[in-house]
C-alpha cells in the first residue's frame, strides 16, 4: 500500500516547483543565458552531477509503501492493522532496493569487507572446551569456504567485475551524450565527440561526463561487492554501513530543501512588503525579524523542538507508525529551522527592495498608476528572484551541516531516524574504543563531505552566473558558527 | 551622536519584551506545565498528585497569567508570568528542574566559557584575516585559486569532524594533550590548547572566503586606483588603503558576536568536558531542563541585543563618516 | 608648441581588455606628443578608447587589461619597458593622474592631509611637520578655504568641486610633469565645473606642466586645450592644434560632433546626427572605422585603412578624402547642416489657455532628529514654484543639481505629494484629487526619465514595457489591436516592429530613451516631462532624441516640461525657460530673452560657466565662488547673496520679491526691485573674476 509522508508531499511539491520554474525559465531569454552560464562552469557542473546522483536515491527514499503481511503475520497482527493486512513498517523504493543489504544484519561491530566479526565471543568448540574467537559473520562474506585463501581473489574479482560494468555504463552514458550533441549541433557523431573531449563545448559536457565516469567507477565495485560483503562494515547493532549512509540521504536533502521552501514564502512577501511599502508595516516587519534574529539560532531551535517533543509525546495517538511519528518530528524541525532562518533572506530582499524602489522603471509604472501589488509582482519580484535562488542555493549547505550538529546535540531529527548526524552521535565514541571502530564516522564523513562539498561548488557557479556583487554572503545559518 | 545610542537603547527594550513573550508563549502555552510535568515524570502511570506535586515544587502550580484568587497587585504577580518571565528582566532566574539556583551556575560557568570562547574569537579573526589578505594579495594566481579551493572545502566538513577527528589525532594518536577536563588557573592552558586550536580551524574556510571578497571589493574601487596612481607599493596599498577601509565590514560583522562568547560554544564545549554555558545548556537540553533553556535563551537574546548596540558603536568609532554626522 | 623636445610621446599603443564578449581592443594603435608646457586633449565620446589610454600611460589597467604594444616615452624614458618597481616612482612624481569621480577616488576612511602627505612620504624628502607645510601650501594652491583645517577633514565632508580639488592637489604634490586629467569635471555642475577649468588651467600655465586633458566636451577642450587629438573607435582620426582644429575641422567624425552640437541659430531646426552608433571594440575593422557612419564614404573606405594624411602644419588627418595632399577636404560633399525646417510652427504659439499651471508649489521633506526622531527641520527641496505651460510648448526648467528641479517634475505628476501650493492640469487640481481620480489623469500626463539603464525594467520584453501604460490605464481599444499599436508606437520613435520580443539590455543607451518615450506615448498624454532625458547620452545621439522630440511636438502637439542642467539643449528645444535655484526660480521668461540677456546674477553666471567652443573669442567666465548651499539650510535673505558677485545689504535680509520684466519675463532679484535705481552694465560684473 503506497504512503505518503508529510515530507514526501512536500518533496513532490518542490519537483513541481522545480519543474515549473524550468518552464518558466527556458521562456526567459535572460534567465536561460544565466542558467548557460552555470552550464559553462565545470565544477558547478561536476558537482550538480554528483548533487544529481544524490537526489535520484533521495527521491527513491522518498515513495514510501507498507508491505502486505504475510498470511500468517496476518493472523497475528492485531486491531488496526490487521484489519488492512499491511505492516506496520513503513518502506521505501529504496529500501526495497537494498533489501539484501538492510536485511543482512549482524551481531554487532564488523570491519569493511569482513568475514569475521570485529569482537570475540566465546564459542563452544566441537572438542567441547571453550574460546574466544572472532566468529564468522552471518552475511559478510558468507560464501567463501576458507576465507583466509579466497577473500582477496574473491573481493579482487568482485572489483574486477564491477569496473567492467562501470566502464561499460561509462560508454554508454557518453554514447548517448556525444549522440544528442551531434544531433543538436547537426554534426557528425566524431566531430561532437572531438568537441567534448578537447572541451569546446559551451556547455561543460567534459566535466559532466567525467564525474559520472569517477562515480561509475566508484559505484561499480561498492555494488559488485555489497552483493557478498558489508562494504563499510556494521555498526554496533550490527545494521549495514553502506545502507545507513545511503539512507541518510534524503533526511539531508529532505532538511536542506524543505526548510527553504517553507521559509521561503515569508522572506520574499515580508521582505518585498516592508521595503516597497515602508512605514509602519516596515516598523513591524522589522520588529519581528529582529525579536527572532535576537535569540541565538540554536537556542530558539532547541526551545522549539523541545517543545514540539512534548507535544509529539503526549499525543502517541496522532501517529499510526513509527515511521509517520518520525517523519512528523522532521517536517517540525524543517519548519523550525525555517522559522530561525528567514530573517536573514528577508532583510536582503528588503534592502534590496529599497533599492529597486528608487529605480526609474518603478517610477515609471507609478506614474501610470499601477497599484502597489502590480508594481512589487511585476517589477519588484522578478528582479530580486536571483537573490532568493542565490540564498536557497547557498543555504542548503549550511542546512545539511546544521542538522548533524542539532541531531548531535539532541534537537535534530527523531533518534529513530537515519541520518548523518545520529550516525555521528551513536558512533563518536567509536574512536576511543580499543581497537578504533573508524568505519562508520569514515563513511559518514565521505558522504557528508561530497555532498556539502557539491552543493558548496555549485551555489558558486549559480552565484557567480546570476549575481557576482553577492559572492560575500556568508554561507549558513548561523547555527554552524554558534554551535562550533 | 549620544542621542543615537539613547535611541538604540530605547529600541532594544520593546525587543527584550518581544523575545519575552515569545518564550512564555513557547514554554507555557504551546504545552501546558501539566504536559511538562506528565513528560518528566513518564507518560504512563503518573498520578495526577504527581503532577500537582511537581508543579507545586517549581512553582508551575499558579494561573498563567491572572490570578483571580489572589488579592491586589497579587492578581498580576502571582501568576507564572510574572514569576517565570518577568523576573527575567531583573536577570533572577530562579532555580532549575533539579532545584539548583541558574543565576549561581552560570555566574561560575561564565569563566571557562570565556576562557576558551576569547582565545578563539581573537586568534579566529587573526588568523583568517590575514589569510584572506594573503589570498586578496595573490590574487588570480594559483595560489588564490587554491587557497579558495581549500577554504570551499573546509567550508565543507561538519564542525563535528574537526573536533572528532582533531581528538582523536591529537590527544588520542599522538598523546600530545588531554582529551577532555578542564581545571581551574594557568593548568587550564593545557585542557583549552586543542579545543582553541580546533575551533580557530574549523572557521577559517567561510570567514576567510568571505573576507577574501570584501577584500577584493574594496581593492577594485576607484580610491585604490588614486593610491596606485600616488606610486605606492602594492603592499603599502593593501595596508594603508584597502585594509583600513574593508576592516569596516569586518570588524562590525564581528563586534555583533562579542556578547556572545559569554555563552560559550556548545559544541566545542560538551566534547571537551569544559564546565561551561555551553555545556550547560547541552546538559539542559538533554535532562529536557526547561528554566535553564529558558534562561539561557533570555540571556542570548540580551547578549545579542547588546551585541547590536556594540556594533553601532564600533561603527561611530571606525567609520568617520559614521562619526562625524 | 611642438617645437620644443616632447615631454611624452606615445608610439602606436595598443591596449586590449578579455571581456566576456571577446578582446576588446580598447586602444588601437595610438600615438600622439604631449610638449613640456602644452595641453593636449584627447576627444570622443565614450567608449571610444581615451580613458584607457590614460591607463595605459600610467600602468594602471584593470585586472582584465593589457598593453599589446607600443612605446610611451616620457622624458626619453620608455615606461612600457620598466620594471614595476621603476614605475611606481614615475607614478605621482614625474606624471599624476586625477580622474572622472571624485566621490569615488578619494580614501573615504583618511584625512585629506593624509591622503596629500602620503604623496609627499612617497616622492619627497619632506616629513612631518615640513610635510604638513607643504601639503598646506598645496591645499592653499587649489584653492579651498579654510585650508589649515580642511586638512583634518575627511572626504565626505567636502562637496565635489572640493573633492576635486583635493585630487589635484594630490596630482600636484610631487611636482608631476605631466598631468593627466580624466574628465575632470564631468560629474561636476556648470559653476563648479567653471571653477575646476579655470584652476587647470591657472596651474598648468604657471607650474609649466605638460597635461593629457582627457574629455567628451568640445567646450571644455576648446576652453583649455591647445592641441586636440580626436579618437573614434579606439584610434586618433585627427589631429591638430586648437585653432585650426575648431575653424576647420577635417575628418567628417570632427565635422559631425561640431554640427550634431545644439546652437542657438540652429533653434526649431533639425540637428545634425551620426546614423547608428559607436561600433564595439571586439570588431576587427578592415576598412576606416567610421565608414559606416560616415556620409562621404565610398567604396574604398570600407577596404582600405586610412593613411594619416597632413592637411596643414600640424594638423594631420586620417581619411580618404585628403589623400591629395594640398586640396584639403575641397571635396567633400557638403555636410552643411540640414535645412531649418520650420516645424509647423503653429503648435509653438501660446494658445492662451494653460494646460498646467503650479502656483506655489512647495515640497518640503522633514528632517528628524533626537532620541524621538522628531522632525527638527525641514528640506526645503521646493519652496514655493508658480509656473504655466500650454499645449505644444516647452518649458525648460534649468537648474544646478540639488536645486529641485526634478522634485518639482515629479510633484507636478504627484508622484511626490506636494506639501503645499497648487497644480492644476487642465483646469482640475490635482493636489486634492482622491488616487483613483487621479489614476485616470495619469495618461494625460508621463515622464521619460535622465537614466535609460534604469528606467527600463530589465526582466521585461520591449512590447510588455511599451504595454504596461496601455494595460494599466485602459488604453486599449477593441478596433486596433495592442500588437498594431505598439509597432505603431516603436516605428514612431524610430525602432523597428521585430525589436517587441527584446529585452532592454539588447539595445543601446540612445535606442532605450526611445523606447522609454514610446512608453509614455502609448497613452496618448498631453504633457511630458522629459527629466534630464539626454544627459546620460553622447553629443551624436543626444542630437537623435532632441529631434525626435521636437518632431513629436509639432506633430502631436505634446507640452514639455524639459528639466535638464544643459543650456545647449534649452537654446535648441526651450520656448520657455525658468532658472531655479535652491528650491526657487529665480528668473523666467521667453527663451530668447533668457538666454540672450540674463538679469539675474544666477542666470548670468550660469549661462556663462557653460564652456563654448568659442570661447577662443575671450568670452569672459563669471566663476562663482562656493558652492549650492543646503536645502536644509539656506541662506537668509536672497538664497544666492553669499555667491552673487552683485550682492547687496538688502540682499543678506529680504528674499526679493518677483518683479515683472516686461509681459512675459519676471526676474526675483533686489536689482530689479523698486528701490533700485543704479544702471547695470554687464561688463561690470563679468569682470570681475572670482575665485573661490
Amino acid at each position: 500500500m503506497p504512503i505518503i509522508l508529510w515530507t514526501d508531499a512536500l518533496v513532490f511539491v518542490l519537483i513541481a516547483c522545480a519543474l515549473a520554474t524550468a518552464r518558466y525559465v527556458s521562456r526567459r531569454e535572460y534567465l536561460l543565458s544565466s542558467w548557460r552560464r552555470v552550464g559553462e562552469s565545470r565544477a558547478g557542473m561536476a558537482a550538480l552531477t554528483v548533487l544529481t546522483m544524490f537526489v535520484m536515491i533521495g527521491l527513491l527514499d522518498s515513495l514510501h509503501y507498507r508491505p502486505r503481511l504475510e498470511a500468517v503475520a496476518g493472523k497475528l497482527a492485531n486491531a488496526t492493522n490487521a484489519a488492512n493486512g499491511y505492516s506496520t513498517e513503513v518502506r521505501s523504493a529504496l529500501d526495497m532496493l537494498l533489501m539484501p543489504l538492510k536485511s543482512a544484519t549482524e551481531k554487532t561491530y564488523s570491519a569493511p569487507l569482513a568475514t569475521h566479526l570485529y569482537a570475540r565471543e566465546t564459542v563452544e568448540l566441537p572438542d567441547g572446551t571453550q574460546a574466544r574467537v572472532f566468529p564468522r559473520l552471518r552475511h559478510g562474506g558468507v560464501h567463501l569456504k576458507e576465507p583466509a585463501q579466497d577473500w582477496t581473489r574473491d573481493v579482487a574479482a568482485r572489483i574486477l567485475l564491477g569496473l567492467v560494468f562501470a566502464v561499460l555504463a561509462g560508454l554508454t552514458f557518453a554514447g548517448i551524450a556525444v549522440r544528442v550533441a551531434a544531433q543538436h549541433w547537426h554534426v557528425p557523431w566524431w566531430t561532437a565527440r572531438q568537441r567534448i573531449c578537447r572541451g569546446e563545448t559551451r556547455f561543460a559536457w567534459n566535466a559532466v561526463l567525467v564525474t559520472l565516469a569517477a562515480l561509475l567507477l566508484i559505484a561499480g565495485p561498492v555494488v559488485a561487492l555489497a552483493g557478498g560483503y558489508h562494504v563499510f562494515g556494521t555498526d554496533k547493532v550490527g545494521q549495514d554501513v553502506l545502507y545507513l549512509t545511503l539512507k541518510s540521504i534524503r533526511t539531508g536533502l529532505v532538511i536542506g530543501t524543505i526548510t527553504t521552501l517553507a521559509m521561503l514564502p515569508f522572506a520574499v512577501a515580508l521582505g518585498i512588503v516592508a521595503g516597497y511599502i515602508g512605514g509602519w508595516v516596515d516598523d513591524v516587519i522589522q520588529y519581528v525579524y529582529t525579536t527572532l534574529n535576537s535569540i541565538p539560532s540554536v537556542l530558539l531551535i532547541a526551545a522549539a523542538v523541545l517543545m514540539m517533543q512534548v507535544v509529539i509525546d503526549t499525543h502517541p495517538d496522532w501517529f499510526a507508525t513509527a515511521a509517520q511519528r518520525a517523519d512528523a518530528r522532521l517536517l517540525a524541525l524543517c519548519l523550525i529551522l525555517g522559522v530561525t532562518s528567514w530573517t536573514g533572506l528577508c532583510r536582503l530582499l528588503r534592502a534590496e527592495t529599497l533599492k529597486l524602489r528608487e529605480l526609474e522603471y518603478v517610477q515609471a509604472a507609478q506614474a501610470f498608476g499601477a497599484s502597489s501589488v502590480r508594481i512589487m509582482g511585476r517589477h519588484i519580484l522578478p528582479n530580486v528572484m536571483h537573490i532568493v535562488l542565490i540564498a536557497v542555493v547557498i543555504d542548503f549547505s549550511g542546512l545539511v551541516l546544521a542538522e548533524a550538529v542539532l541531531s548531535y546535540i539532541g534537537i535534530g531529527v527523531d533518534p529513530s531516524t537515519i541520518s548523518f548526524g545520529t550516525m555521528i552521535n551513536t558512533a563518536r565514541l567509536e574512536l576511543a574504543r580499543e581497537p578504533v571502530v573508524w568505519w562508520s564516522l569514515v563513511a559518514a564523513f565521505v558522504f557528508m563531505f561530497v555532498l556539502v562539498l557539491a552543493a558548496n561548488l555549485f551555489s558558486d557557479a549559480v552565484r557567480d552566473a546570476f549575481d557576482p556583487r553577492l559572492a560575500g554572503r556568508q554561507v549558513a545559518p548561523a547555527t554552524q558558527g554558534q554551535a562550533a | 551622536m549620544i542621542a543615537y545610542i539613547i535611541r538604540r537603547l530605547l529600541y532594544a527594550i520593546p525587543i527584550l519584551i518581544g523575545v519575552n513573550l515569545l518564550t512564555f508563549a513557547l514554554f507555557f502555552v504551546v504545552n501546558t506545565p501539566d504536559d511538562m510535568a506528565r513528560m518528566q515524570l513518564g507518560i504512563k502511570r503518573v498520578t495526577p498528585e504527581a503532577i500537582q506535586k511537581w508543579k507545586a515544587e517549581r512553582g508551575y502550580d499558579r494561573p498563567l497569567i491572572y490570578n483571580a484568587a489572589a488579592e491586589g497587585v497579587g492578581k498580576m504577580t502571582h501568576t507564572i508570568f510574572f514569576e517565570k518571565s518577568v523576573k527575567l528582566f531583573v536577570l533572577d532566574f530562579g532555580r532549575a528542574d533539579d532545584g539548583r539556583d541558574i543565576g549561581h551556575e552560570i555566574r561560575s560557568r561564565m569563566g571557562p566559557s570565556l576562557a576558551i570562547a576569547v582565545p578563539v574569537f581573537l586568534l579566529g579573526l587573526f588568523v583568517t584575516v590575514t589569510f584572506a589578505l594573503l589570498l586578496a594579495f595573490f590574487r588570480a594566481t594559483y595560489l588564490d585559486f587554491w587557497g579558495v579551493v581549500a577554504c570551499v572545502a573546509m567550508m565543507s566538513i561538519s564542525s563535528l569532524f574537526y573536533i572528532i577527528g582533531g581528538q582523536y589525532l591529537v590527544s588520542k594518536v599522538w598523546h600530545l594533550v588531554p582529551i577532555s577536563g578542564y581545571a581551574g588557573g594557568l593548568d587550564a592552558a593545557r585542557f583549552l590548547i586543542l579545543p582553541v586550536m580546533i575551533s580557530v580551524v574549523a572557521g577559517i574556510g567561510s570567514s576567510a572566503r568571505w573576507y577574501r571578497t570584501i577584500f577584493l571589493e574594496e581593492i577594485g574601487k576607484d580610491y585604490v586606483r588614486t593610491a596606485r596612481a600616488k606610486g605606492l607599493s602594492e603592499l603599502a596599498v593593501l595596508f594603508r588603503h584597502v585594509l583600513k577601509n574593508a576592516m569596516i565590514p569586518i570588524l562590525t560583522g564581528v563586534v555583533v558576536v562579542i556578547p556572545l562568547l559569554f555563552m560559550g560554544s556548545l559544541l566545542v564545549e560538551s566534547f571537551f568536558g569544559i564546565p561551561g554555558l555551553g555545556s550547560y545548556t547541552i546538559d539542559a537540553i538533554n535532562a529536557q531542563d526547561f528554566a535553564v533553556v529558558r534562561s539561557m535563551v533570555f540571556i542570548g537574546s540580551l547578549l545579542y541585543i547588546i551585541g547590536l548596540l556594540l556594533t553601532d558603536l564600533s561603527y561611530t568609532l571606525v567609520d568617520p563618516r559614521v562619526r562625524l554626522q | 608648441m611642438s617645437l620644443g623636445m616632447s615631454l611624452l610621446s606615445v608610439d602606436s599603443l595598443r591596449t586590449s581588455l578579455t571581456s566576456a564578449s571577446g578582446i576588446v581592443r580598447a586602444v588601437d594603435g595610438v600615438s600622439f606628443e604631449v610638449a613640456a608646457g602644452e595641453t593636449f586633449a584627447l576627444l570622443g565620446e565614450s567608449g571610444c578608447g581615451k580613458s584607457m589610454t590614460a591607463l595605459s600611460l600610467m600602468r594602471l589597467l584593470p585586472d582584465a587589461g593589457v598593453t599589446a604594444g607600443g612605446r610611451v616615452l616620457l622624458g626619453g624614458r620608455d615606461l612600457m619597458a620598466l620594471p614595476e618597481t621603476d614605475m611606481r616612482e614615475v607614478r605621482g612624481r614625474e606624471m599624476a593622474m586625477i580622474f572622472q569621480e571624485p566621490a569615488t577616488s578619494l580614501n573615504p576612511v583618511m584625512t585629506v592631509g593624509q591622503q596629500i602627505v602620503e604623496v609627499l612620504d612617497r616622492h619627497t624628502v619632506l616629513r612631518g611637520p615640513a610635510a604638513r607645510r607643504h601639503a598646506l601650501e598645496l591645499v592653499e594652491a587649489v584653492g579651498i578655504p579654510d585650508p589649515a583645517q580642511r586638512l583634518d577633514t575627511y572626504p565626505f565632508q567636502l562637496s565635489g568641486g572640493m573633492k576635486q580639488r583635493v585630487m589635484i592637489a594630490i596630482a600636484l604634490a610631487g611636482s608631476p610633469g605631466l598631468l593627466i586629467a580624466d574628465e575632470p569635471t564631468t560629474a561636476l555642475d556648470v559653476t563648479i565645473q567653471a571653477q575646476v577649468l579655470e584652476l587647470l588651467g591657472r596651474l598648468q600655465r604657471e607650474r609649466g606642466m605638460g597635461m593629457l586633458l582627457i574629455s567628451h566636451d568640445l567646450g571644455i577642450v576648446s576652453q583649455l586645450a591647445h592641441r586636440v587629438g580626436v579618437m573614434y573607435a579606439g584610434e586618433l582620426v585627427e589631429v591638430a592644434a586648437r585653432q585650426a582644429f575648431f575653424t576647420s575641422p577635417c575628418h567628417p567624425y570632427s565635422r559631425k560632433l561640431f554640427a550634431a552640437l545644439p546652437r542657438p541659430e540652429q533653434r526649431g531646426g533639425v540637428l545634425e546626427t551620426i546614423a547608428g552608433s559607436v561600433p564595439p571594440l571586439t570588431t576587427i575593422f578592415t576598412g576606416c572605422r567610421f565608414a559606416d557612419r560616415c556620409q562621404n564614404a565610398w567604396a574604398r573606405c570600407t577596404e582600405e585603412v586610412p593613411a594619416w594624411h597632413t592637411v596643414a602644419d600640424g594638423h594631420i588627418v586620417r581619411c580618404h578624402l585628403f589623400d591629395t595632399v594640398g586640396d584639403a577636404g575641397a571635396d567633400i560633399t557638403s555636410t552643411s547642416s540640414p535645412p531649418l525646417v520650420a516645424t509647423a510652427d503653429v503648435a509653438s504659439q501660446p494658445s492662451g489657455v494653460p494646460l498646467l499651471e503650479a502656483a506655489d508649489l512647495k515640497v518640503h521633506f522633514p528632517i528628524r532628529k533626537g532620541v524621538f526622531k522628531r522632525i527638527a527641520g525641514q528640506v526645503k527641496a521646493v519652496d514655493g514654484v508658480s509656473l504655466t505651460l500650454t499645449s505644444g510648448r516647452t518649458l525648460a526648467l534649468v537648474g544646478e543639481s540639488g536645486c529641485g528641479k526634478t522634485t518639482v517634475g515629479k510633484a507636478l505628476l504627484q508622484l511626490l505629494r506636494p506639501t503645499g501650493g497648487s497644480v492644476r492640469f487642465g483646469g482640475e487640481e490635482l493636489t486634492t484629487l482622491p488616487p483613483d481620480h487621479l489614476r485616470t489623469l495619469r495618461a494625460d500626463m508621463q515622464i521619460v526619465f535622465q537614466d535609460p539603464y534604469g528606467s527600463l525594467d530589465p526582466r521585461m520584453r520591449v512590447g510588455d514595457i511599451i504595454g504596461e501604460g496601455m494595460a494599466a490605464l485602459g488604453k486599449l481599444s477593441a478596433v486596433i489591436s495592442k500588437d498594431t499599436r505598439m509597432d505603431a508606437l516603436l516605428a514612431r520613435v524610430g525602432l523597428s516592429a521585430g525589436m517587441r520580443g527584446r529585452y532592454p539590455h539588447e539595445f543601446s543607451g540612445g535606442q532605450r530613451q526611445r523606447i522609454a518615450i514610446a512608453r509614455a506615448l502609448a497613452v496618448e498624454p498631453r504633457l511630458l516631462v522629459c527629466d534630464e532625458p539626454t544627459s546620460a547620452l553622447d553629443v551624436s545621439v543626444q542630437a537623435q532624441i532632441l529631434n525626435l522630440l521636437k518632431e513629436l511636438q509639432s506633430t502631436l502637439g505634446l507640452a514639455y516640461l524639459f528639466i535638464t542642467h544643459n543650456i545647449a539643449v534649452v537654446e535648441h528645444l526651450a520656448h520657455e525657460v525658468a532658472v531655479m535655484y535652491l528650491g526657487r526660480i529665480v528668473e523666467q521668461g521667453k527663451v530668447e530673452e533668457i538666454l540672450g540677456e540674463p538679469k539675474h546674477p544666477y542666470t548670468e553666471a550660469l549661462l556663462s560657466a557653460v564652456p563654448r567652443i568659442d570661447a577662443a573669442a575671450g568670452r569672459p567666465v563669471i566663476v562663482l565662488k562656493g558652492d549650492m548651499p543646503s536645502p536644509a539650510n539656506p541662506p537668509s535673505g536672497c538664497h544666492f547673496h553669499p555667491r552673487c558677485p552683485r550682492a547687496m545689504p538688502v540682499c543678506t535680509v529680504v528674499y526679493p520679491p518677483e518683479t515683472r520684466l516686461g509681459e512675459t519675463r519676471r526676474v526675483c532679484c533686489h536689482l530689479f526691485g523698486e528701490r533700485v535705481t543704479a544702471p547695470v552694465s554687464a561688463a561690470g560684473i563679468s569682470s570681475r573674476r572670482e575665485e573661490a
